[in-house]
């Protein structure tokens, strides 16, 4: 019964959807109030139908009830409980409706946190959202009905991917949906600026929290789902180049394009155009992430068994959003016009370059990823194009943007000198070559592309710093240097902090990529092997009893310096419900390096008991990685509540009315 | 400077950036490009020498050997068709097994194994990497068609008779 009344909500969110897609849109089009206010009603209606829908099979997680067929493939009595909820999205129709979800519910705070705007503008912002909800709920309702009966109920589920089971999976799938789907916030904006053809500061500042909210929760997103293939896959790679991977960051290379050119647009007026052109890239390329992970042409991890009319769906889906996107941007994008002027060197054309700069590796990765694809569908052969393309196309295209984010501060808007800009950063050059050229000669050996990441993470803390510091020194106005620096307005500090995250994950992907060490070897119990000064003493293998499997435990003794530090114990388990076996690497992490033990198999099967392949890694600041990028996102946080976006953005609704979109 | 001219610097400028770019970016997907190639075609002398590749299919059933140093593994790929010696050092996949899909990426050694870098399987029991069905799929159509064309041609033989 709850099954079939979360099918319903489904198909009343549907209706409720087309109604918000529809009437506010063209109520702010023929300026009729009546339909222009059913905009907030209708989104509220929408985020609660689905939530309801949500919860119903949620319900049906947690009560094992093994008629539907997407909880018996997802789930399973013995599954702990945590599992059993995580397992709403394990598959592909709950990650969707969870998409939904997500999407509703930013829809319904624009209705919520949307006092001070327009209501036309309301009213287009969230008709645009509706109409991709009605596009999603048709997708959904169509191809994907999550609440779909098994006649005769199955006895027991098939138990939820073993790889999936685990709490990284329980934060990343809502993380980076979160993202993902918010980028259809910034996307529904700059849709409704392109209908009102008025894109001014105003604008801006109302787009850019919704902006940044999106963007730290896909930065977020994406970091935990790169900690949980370096722990939970086992075998200590944080990040692949998978494509989908790739399709979670080509959107995070737009929307980090977007946040700054958005800040342009804000404080200058400049850039209008190029800022609603990557508003809807971001979220084109977020629904072409869904299509890639979504449709099955892609294999991967995420892939699940798929229906090429899923595939085509979306297909249509996206090439409708986007194609009426384009449209809609050349018809108006005049009326929007290009904003106001700037000198060649200004922090307008340093955000400018590291804009091209962003969406040139968005373009490379976007190649590396389609390349194969479009090989395959011409028929000519089947190709792979792996890690080291990316790797040898992104450290030049990254390595401009990361010395412009040290100069970028300094650069005043409009027209700024060059000797200038070099006097206040010269410091910060001479340590950044110091370090670069002391730090790897200190670790033992010196590669130049060591030296060069050391260098790029310097400079750009050290000219955060300076730059700080000079701003403070700039407006003390008498005031004591502290309570200055406390004062500063928080965009400003979030900016700094999100960069130094940057030098923090630049330092960890170099350190990690430059001095890592790792030994695959045979061990038999009693014996020991050293890694990069780490003695491992491997004491055997014993079996243990999980909830919903049975695992071999190592039992590894770590040690320095012939000081034991502690116990280690991977496992290798074997899940009931599926044969596959599954790794779980036992780390020790710290801030300077982590020490990872994996069981591999045991060299003779039939006696676990006996020598086992055993991988131990030593990997030097690896969690910098990571660390650096909860950094960017508190960064952004910090930008995200400057008060200015409250403050101001009263002001501008209390302008006279003849100045809004009437 | 005039407006125009810094304009035109500006275009002028971003498209030597994506010039130098573009140059870089196909030089690298020219040397880092894998093709896959199935046994069968490995076989038959179709591999790239000395040049990295991909080969997928089924691990034979019993081909599975580890070597005294307990790391390294031999195993044979096979399309059905033909069948390729594998070497690899390292630890394998958690869902390899014998008579299961995989991916191997590696060159050929003088002896005609291939010393693989990279064995990849995926991430479901029952999933099968599409490039280890295709080879299989590959190999088995051409033997039936083979087995066609051969009562076919008796029977054609016959009647011509």
């Amino acid at each position: 019964m709850i099954p079939e009344l979360g099918h319903f909500a489904l198909i009343l969110a549907a209706l409720v959807s087309l109604i918000l897609g529809t009437l506010p849109m063209i109520g702010a089009h023929t300026n009729r109030q009546a339909w222009i206010a059913v905009a907030r009603p209708a989104a509220t209606a929408l985020a609660m139908l689905v939530t309801f829908s949500f919860a119903c099979l949620t319900q049906a997680f947690v009560a094992n009830d093994f008629s539907v067929v997407y909880v018996a493939q997802h789930s399973n009595s013995l599954l702990p409980i945590e599992y059993r909820v995580a397992g709403v999205w394990g598959g592909h129709e709950g990650s969707l409706l969870l998409w939904i979800l997500m999407l509703t519910w930013w829809a319904f705070l624009v209705a919520v946190f949307s006092r001070e705007l327009p209501d036309t503008m309301v009213a287009r912002v969230l008709a645009t959202l509706g109409l991709v909800g009605f596009g999603f709920l048709l997708f959904i309702l169509l191809t994907s009905n999550p609440f779909e009966r098994l006649l005769p109920g199955a006895a027991e589920g098939r138990d939820l991917n073993p790889l999936l089971q685990d709490p990284g999976l329980v934060i990343h799938p809502p993380l980076l949906y979160m993202g993902y789907v918010g980028f259809s916030v910034a996307y529904a904006f700059a849709i409704a600026a392109l209908l009102s053809g008025k894109l001014d500061a105003a604008w801006a500042r109302w787009s850019r929290p919704w902006t940044m909210a999106a963007w730290i929760f896909l930065t977020l997103g994406i970091a935990m789902g790169s900690w949980w293939a370096y722990y939970e896959l086992g075998w200590g790679g944080w990040w692949f180049w998978d494509p989908v991977e790739n399709a979670s960051f080509m959107p995070w290379l737009i929307g980090t394009a977007l946040i700054h050119s958005l800040a342009v647009t804000e404080k200058r007026g400049s850039f209008k155009n190029w800022t609603v052109l990557l508003a809807i890239s971001a979220f084109s390329l977020s629904l072409l992430g869904t299509f890639l992970v979504r449709s099955g042409v892609l294999t991967s991890v995420h892939a699940f068994a798929t229906d090429p009319r899923r595939g085509i769906f979306i297909l249509i889906f996206l090439v409708a959003v986007i194609g009426a996107s384009l449209t809609l941007f050349a018809a108006r994008a005049p009326k929007v016009g290009l904003g106001g002027r700037f000198g060649l060197i200004s922090r307008e054309s340093l955000l400018l370059t590291n804009n091209v700069l962003l969406v040139v590796a968005c373009a490379t990765v976007l190649l590396g990823t389609l390349y194969p694809l479009l090989i395959d569908a011409l028929g000519v052969g089947k190709i792979s194009v792996g890690p080291p393309y990316f790797n040898a196309v992104f450290v030049p295209v990254m390595s401009p943007i990361l010395f412009l984010m040290g100069v970028g501060p300094f650069a005043r808007w409009k027209e700024a000198s060059i000797p200038e800009i070099a006097k206040a950063v010269k410091w910060a050059l001479a340590v950044g070559v110091i370090v670069a050229i002391a730090l790897p000669l200190l670790y033992g050996q010196w590669y130049a592309m060591t030296a060069l990441g050391i260098f790029f993470a310097t400079w750009i803390v050290v000219t955060a710093l300076l730059n700080f510091i000079e701003r403070v020194q700039h407006t003390r106005a008498g005031r004591g240097f502290l309570a200055t620096a406390a004062s500063q307005p928080r965009s400003f500090v979030g900016m700094h902090l999100a960069h130094i995250g940057v030098a923090v994950f630049v330092v960890g992907v170099t350190m990690v990529g430059s001095y890592q060490d790792e030994k695959d070897v045979k061990m038999a119990p009693g014996e020991s092997v050293d890694v990069a000064g780490y003695h491992f003493t491997f004491n055997g293998v014993k079996a243990v009893e999980g909830p919903n499997y049975v695992a071999a435990q190592g039992d590894f003794d770590l040690a320095v310096n012939g000081q034991f530090v502690r116990k280690m114990n991977p496992e290798k388990r074997n899940y009931h419900s599926s044969a596959m076996p599954m790794t779980e690497a036992s780390i020790d992490a710290g801030l300077l390096r982590d020490v990872y033990v994996s069981l591999g198999e045991p060299i003779d099967r039939d006696k676990p008991e006996g020598e086992w392949a055993v991988r131990v890694y030593y990997k030097p600041f690896v969690d910098w990685i990571w660390g650096g990028c909860v950094l960017m996102s508190v960064g952004g946080l910090i930008a995200m509540l400057d008060r200015r976006y409250r403050v101001k953005a009263r002001a501008a609704a209390n302008l006279p009315a003849g100045t809004q979109e009437a | 400077m005039k407006t125009r001219h810094k304009k035109l610097a500006l275009i002028g400028g971003a498209l030597a950036i994506i010039g130098i770019i573009a140059a870089l970016v196909l030089n690298a997907l020219n040397s880092n490009i894998a093709l896959y190639i199935t046994p069968t075609e490995v076989a038959a002398g179709k591999a790239p020498q000395g040049k990295l590749f991909r080969i997928g299919g089924l691990v034979k059933e019993g081909s599975i050997q580890r070597q005294a140093d307990g790391v390294t593994i031999s195993f044979v790929i096979t399309d059905t068709a033909k069948d390729i010696p594998v070497a690899y050092k390292g630890i394998l996949p958690d869902l390899f097994k014998e008579g299961k899909g995989a991916v191997a990426q590696g060159k050929l050694d003088g002896a005609g194994t291939f010393v693989a870098t990279e064995v990849l399987a995926k991430h479901d029991e029952n999933y099968m990497p599409p490039e280890a069905a295709k080879a299989v799929s590959d190999a088995q159509a051409g033997m039936s068609a083979n087995q066609h064309v051969s009562p076919s041609s008796a029977e054609a033989a016959k009647t011509g008779n």
